[in-house]
């Protein structure tokens, strides 16, 4: 992508500005061409050779989420560098696409201390941060194949709730206006009373999803659950990951093909198979959504061994907050025939 | 964002404010809408001042999120107030829909009229004509205008879309139509089009992602807590008459309180209405008696309230 735009002209910020905007997409925020094109405008309306003005035309117009504005801080810094007296001066060199790295496989992972294959390995809590993208494409063939046909004979039936809204209904409380257009019909002659009640809504429902190491090889299998959830009801349901940190995979399960919304989900997270902060990282979540709104009337299911590295304390303030919120908890733990099913502090 | 916006270049006076094609100029105001917004007691930063300015010049929707109690209502009033336009609100929630927002025809008076226009004609003797009839029912005087066609017909106004997370997915489609038209089809009257665009603002509290292609329409505006010099100011200008030492206390002491891991760390509108509190009890400076006494204040919950309540002497130490 880098050699096919020309180096820029110190008279022309054209293609330094539209450089930009690739080194942004690249790092990840969701850049269209009508965003560039306002983008562009914006600053025609401003200074372009005023840093300040620049930074803000580009953060009003290309960013459209709060995690977009560290990356975007960060790109704009590399990009611009700040020259004499406030002026832009715009620099001739892009930044590398991000690298990709290789995939965590089970081996890896547990080649510190005890056996490789050994499952026990899986589920310690690591306190090291890993950052790396998962590759789900490595699965198999075959065991992608089984998977996606055992998966897609899944038809999940999403939770309802009753709406505000009222709709014509066999039971009910009276419907005045359809009994009058009824009766209207009839040259006023009342013949029958229409009804109306509470119709009914898909309640809201949040996958958290423990992506840490000991949860590792559930991890695929459940990010394809979601998926299918996900697609079963677009708009009520959200999924998170939990590892060292939050992430929100919502948007790239939203995806109608299972193969590009698990690559998608699987490049935005960026603790796959690292350590375990459950406890911070739900307080994050309570925090940053639940309390807003995402988690108030929805049902939440936590995909979770429950394994904590750092006091339990955290975790049980946070799951009671939790379940004070939402309309009912359900806690999900695949390890529950081996280990203990309560969170359980990990030396 | 913190790291470019206290890194020192910031430039004193955004040059271009002085162009005259700014519609605050030509309404009289001074110099861009930072300045504007300063006359109406809304105290904006280069940020926000050159989102309302990119927002009245590229003709675009400001969609604001940001924590609760940061101004994202309150700049819709102020940009109103500066303007000079009337400030429209229409508050979304669940379930809302295109009657509610836009408009919806008001069928008891059209039943009304029918009933009126049969005894007339019945006394008089004379037939009715059904079409006219017809015709006669669907008049404008008949409209209800919701706040989407009421912004559209009123220029200038504001068109603040309060907690637009709150509804549906339908709800936004149907936004997104009107706010790139400008204009609304009604089936028996025909297009309602705006003489002048009203300048829409849109807030967020991110309870539900809003969908991308809203958002890509909009400008997207972020709104932090300010910084302890700006939230003094703010207390300046919302309180006048606040004693300096007070409102240098109270403004610190929120932004400790900020920092300690609360459940619901305090916005911008209760640092105002702790500086109020304190100011009715008649305190000239913040000490641990009067905190502890306003406190309800500023936090709003139990647990919270507990725990901040035993360390005080900490915060209010400086």
């Amino acid at each position: 992508m880098g050699p096919t735009l020309t180096p820029p002209q110190a008279t022309d910020p054209l293609p330094g500005l539209v450089g930009f905007t690739v080194v942004l997409r690249n790092a990840g925020l969701a850049i269209t061409t009508d965003r560039v094109a306002a983008f562009l405008s914006a600053l025609d309306a401003l200074d372009v050779t005023d840093r300040m003005q620049t930074y803000w035309a580009g953060r009003l117009t290309l960013c459209s989420d709060p995690d977009d504005l560290p990356r975007y801080d960060q790109a704009f810094a590399g990009w611009f560098e700040p020259g004499e007296g406030g002026r832009t001066q715009i620099r001739d060199e892009r930044p590398p696409p991000p690298p990709r790295l290789a995939s965590l496989t089970p081996e890896d992972a547990g080649s510190d201390e005890e056996g490789a294959d050994s499952p026990q390995i899986h589920a310690r809590a690591s306190g090291t941060e890993i950052l790396r993208h998962r590759d789900l494409g490595e699965l198999t063939p075959a065991e992608r194949e089984h998977l996606r046909r055992l998966m897609a004979l899944l038809r999940p039936e999403l939770p309802k709730r009753v709406s505000r809204r009222l709709r014509p209904a066999r039971h009910g409380s009276t419907d005045p206006g359809r009994t009058l257009r009824a009766a209207l019909r009839n040259h006023g002659e009342l013949r029958e009373l229409r009804r109306r009640d509470r119709s009914q809504r898909p309640r809201k429902v949040v996958l958290l999803l423990d992506v840490s190491g000991s949860m590792e090889p559930y991890a695929d299998s459940l990010l394809r659950f979601a998926h299918i959830v996900a697609r079963r009801s677009p708009a009520s349901v959200e999924v998170f990951t939990l590892g060292t940190r939050l992430t929100r995979v919502t948007r790239e399960l939203r995806m109608r093909d299972p193969e590009r919304a698990l690559a998608g989900a699987a490049k935005a997270i960026p603790d796959w198979s690292g350590g375990t902060r459950l406890g911070e990282v739900l307080r994050a979540f309570v925090d940053r959504w639940g309390q807003r709104g995402a988690a108030r009337r929805s049902v939440i299911v936590v995909f979770s061994d429950g394994w904590e590295r750092g006091e339990t304390d955290v975790l049980r303030d946070q799951m009671s907050r939790l379940s004070r919120l939402a309309h009912r908890v359900v806690w999900v733990n695949p390890h529950v025939a081996r280990t203990a099913t309560n969170p359980c502090r990990v030396e | 964002m913190t790291g470019l916006t206290s890194s020192g270049w910031r430039p004193s006076g955004p040059s271009c404010w002085n162009r005259d094609r700014s519609p605050l100029e030509r309404r009289g105001v001074p110099r861009g809408p930072g300045g504007g917004l300063r006359s109406t007691g809304y105290l904006a930063d280069d940020g926000l001042a050159t989102a309302a300015y990119l927002a009245m010049q590229m003709n675009r929707p400001l969609f604001c999120e940001g924590e609760p109690g940061t101004g994202k209502t309150a700049l819709a009033q102020a940009l109103a107030q500066v303007l000079d336009a009337e400030l429209i609100r229409l508050q979304c929630h669940d379930g809302i829909d295109a009657s509610q927002a836009l408009y919806d025809w008001d069928f008891p008076r059209q039943l009304l009229h029918l009933r009126a226009l049969e005894a007339a004609a019945s006394a008089t003797g004379e037939t009715l004509d059904a079409d006219a009839v017809e015709a006669s029912l669907y008049d404008p005087r008949f409209l209800l205008a919701r706040p989407i066609l009421r912004a559209l017909q009123t220029s200038p106004s504001v068109l603040l879309i309060d907690e637009v997370d709150r509804a549906d997915d339908e709800f936004e489609a149907f936004l997104l139509e009107v706010l790139t038209e400008h204009a609304v089809s009604i089936p028996e009257v025909g297009e309602v089009r705006a003489k002048e665009p009203p300048l829409v603002v849109l807030t967020s509290n991110r309870t539900r992602e809003v969908h991308d292609a809203l958002k890509r329409r909009c400008l997207y505006l972020w709104l932090d807590h300010p910084d302890l010099q700006r939230e003094i100011q703010i207390l300046h200008s919302r309180l006048p008459g606040i004693p300096e030492r007070l409102a240098a206390q109270v403004a610190g002491a929120v932004r400790k309180l900020r920092q300690a891991d609360l459940l619901k760390p305090p916005g911008v509108a209760e640092t105002i209405d702790w500086a109020r509190a304190l100011q009715l009890v008649g305190a000239r400076h913040l000490d641990v008696d009067t905190a502890a006494a306003t406190l309800g204040a500023v936090l709003k919950y139990r647990e919270d309230a507990d725990r901040i309540r035993v360390q005080l002497d900490t915060l209010l130490a400086s």
